[in-house]
This record gives C-alpha cells, sequence and structure tokens, in this order.
C-alpha cells in the first residue's frame, strides 16, 4: 500500500491524469478463494458450529466474529486516520460517523435473517462456500434465498422503513 | 506446515483473516465488504421483471461481489479435496443434537436432513427451503448480512448495523430454542 501511495502521488506531481488505476477483477476472486478456505478450515459453512453458537456451548464461532471485527474496526480506524484513499480511481464509500436511528428494517429484517440462518445454519456467504463443499442440496437453499428476495423488492413498499 | 493447512483451524487465525478483508477492500476499491447483495444482483440479472428495486445497474454495481462469490466456490472445492477433516463439535451441542434425532454431527451438515431426498421430508423442506427464503427475504429487508452488517458494520461501529445483529441473534435463538425442537421433535 504504501509503496503504490507514494508511487500515485509521484505520478499526480508530474500531471498525469490517470493516476489510479482501474478496478481489475481478479483481486476479488482471490479474495473469495482465500475467504473459501478460511471459511471451510474454520468450520464458518458447519451447521454444527452454528449451533454451538446458538446454544451457547462454545467460544468458537464468538471468537471468529469478535476477532474479525476487532481486526476489521483497527483497520476502518488505521484508515480514516491517515485519510486513505482507494488503490483504484473510486470514491471511499466508508460510512459516515453520524448517527441515525435504527429503523424498523434493521428490527424486523435482521429477526426474519436470524430465524432463517438458525434453521439454515448458513448465511450467504457460507451457502456459496457449502456448494463447493459439494453440498449441492444447499442450491436449493440458494434458489429460495433469491425468491426470498424477489418477494422483498415486490412487496417491500408495504413494509416499514425507518 | 502442510498439516497446519489440512488441520481445522482455531477462531484466532480465521476470524483475524475474515476481519482483514474490511480494511483491504476499503484500500483496494473504497467499497463496503459484503456478500449477500450478490442474491439482488442475481435476481436483476435474470428476473426482473418490473420490480423497482431490482432495476439497476447490476453489471456494474455487482460485478466485484458476484467475482467474490465466484471465488468461494472455488474456494470451497479446494477446501474440500486437500481435506476432509472434520470440526470437534462441543460434547453438550452433540446431547443437545442427539436429543433431536440428529446423532452425527460428522461433516458440515446433518446428512440426512441435507441431502435431495430430505428435501422431501418436513424437516428438510423447512430448513432448506423455508430456511433460504428466510435468509434471502431477511438480509435485504436489512440491508445486509453477517458479512455487511457483523463484520463490516460493526467493524465501522455502526448501530444500526448492532441492531441488525441483536435481530440476527434474537431469530437465530427462536429457530434453535423453538422451532427446531418442534419440528424435530426428538423423534426424527
Amino acid at each position: 500500500m504504501a509503496a503504490h501511495a507514494s508511487g500515485s502521488s509521484d505520478r499526480a506531481s508530474q500531471g498525469d491524469a490517470a493516476e489510479e488505476g482501474p478496478e481489475r477483477l481478479w483481486p476479488y476472486l482471490l479474495v473469495g478463494i482465500v475467504l473459501g478456505i478460511v471459511f471451510t478450515r474454520s468450520g464458518v459453512i458447519s451447521w454444527f458450529r452454528i449451533q454451538e453458537m446458538f446454544r451457547f456451548q462454545s467460544f468458537h464461532m464468538f471468537g471468529i466474529i469478535g476477532s474479525a471485527v476487532a481486526v476489521g474496526g483497527i483497520g476502518i480506524q488505521l484508515i480514516k486516520r491517515f485519510d486513505a484513499r482507494p488503490m483504484t480511481d473510486r470514491p471511499m464509500d466508508m460510512p459516515s460517523d453520524s448517527f441515525s436511528a435504527p429503523g424498523w428494517q434493521y428490527w424486523i429484517g435482521g429477526t426474519v435473517f436470524g430465524l432463517g440462518w438458525g434453521l439454515l445454519g448458513a448465511c450467504p456467504g457460507p451457502i456459496y462456500v457449502l456448494f463447493g463443499n459439494g453440498v449441492t442440496v444447499i442450491a436449493a437453499a440458494f434458489l429460495s434465498a433469491l425468491l426470498g428476495v424477489w418477494v422483498y423488492g415486490a412487496i417491500r413498499h408495504f413494509l416499514p422503513h425507518s | 506446515m502442510i498439516d497446519l493447512l489440512t488441520e481445522p483451524w482455531p477462531w484466532f487465525v480465521a476470524g483475524p483473516l475474515i476481519g482483514l478483508v474490511v480494511p483491504i477492500t476499503f484500500l483496494y476499491s473504497g467499497r463496503k465488504w459484503g456478500i449477500s447483495s450478490t442474491f439482488r444482483d442475481v435476481c436483476a440479472a435474470t428476473f426482473p421483471r418490473n420490480i423497482e428495486y431490482l432495476q439497476y445497474a447490476w453489471r456494474s454495481a455487482g460485478a466485484w461481489r458476484l467475482t467474490m462469490a465466484a471465488g468461494l466456490v472455488i474456494g470451497g472445492a479446494i477446501a474440500a479435496v486437500t481435506s476432509s477433516e472434520g470440526q470437534s463439535i462441543s460434547a453438550a451441542t452433540q446431547t443437545d443434537l442427539a436429543a433431536l434425532g440428529i446423532l452425527s454431527v460428522d461433516g458440515l451438515v446433518p446428512s440426512e436432513i441435507f441431502s435431495w431426498s430430505g428435501l422431501t421430508t418436513l424437516p428438510g423442506f423447512v430448513m432448506i427451503v423455508v430456511g433460504g427464503f428466510l435468509v434471502g427475504f431477511g438480509t435485504r429487508y436489512a440491508n445486509g448480512c453477517t458479512s455487511g452488517h457483523a463484520i463490516s458494520g460493526l467493524s465501522a461501529l455502526r448501530v444500526t448495523s448492532l441492531v441488525a445483529v441483536l435481530g440476527f441473534f434474537a431469530g437465530g435463538l427462536l429457530s434453535t430454542h423453538v422451532l427446531l425442537p418442534l419440528l424435530l421433535g426428538g423423534d426424527f
């Protein structure tokens, strides 16, 4: 990152308009592959691990989510502190610090999601990873989730939001 | 080294690696990391009909996350062929699940329910099809899932994400302690 930042500022000082690169997609493929391996090896995609979590019988999932939030939070604070800019020619879409009262969609939508998470034992990321692991029946859950998104899109005007 | 790669990974290795994706994604493209928006992208790409919610430039908005989702499938396949070592599930959970008729905690899912033949049973249909529907509906209603709210949102200290995560757990506890016992009845 540091090498890139200094490189782009050098070019900027030389008046080069294209100071930042286009967004390439292969890094996202790489991130996905790494996450797929991490999710599998650490049991994030295990229906049994999710049951352990909702029964408070193991620290494992809480440790994963907690340490992920800690590392992610430190990263975001550093990005803000040093006002880091994206490597690609895009704006930083960082959520603002302004407080907004959580609307109904977070309470109700979150609970509906949780009901499904408890039954299926998989959230959206693990749905993809389970399919890669050969649990092909998860495709039925994926199609059903798409239907859920579609129905939400169709009736969202009737649902309470903020 | 090979052993470390094929054995199950502890939480303090996996959690920080997952958390790193949040700042890395911001530093690369300024995007807020999340996965469930890909469901909306696929709907918009395949069956938008006249639904306003599904009328957007899904190709430019979603290319990055759809590519990542493809990586998730590939990563899962790589992990599967390089090792089949299972997780060690707590004894208390094994006892509780045995009381619900789930006698084996081998593998990634209870294989008798999460199979194509299990799909036609009532527990299989509710857990997979109804569960999937609620995950899809809920994640778009709440505008995020475990990645977008629990990891990205809490990392950014968002109160809205904290509420969503409280909802995730309220719903999950209800499913685990009320719906699953009703559904499986210990007589599966």
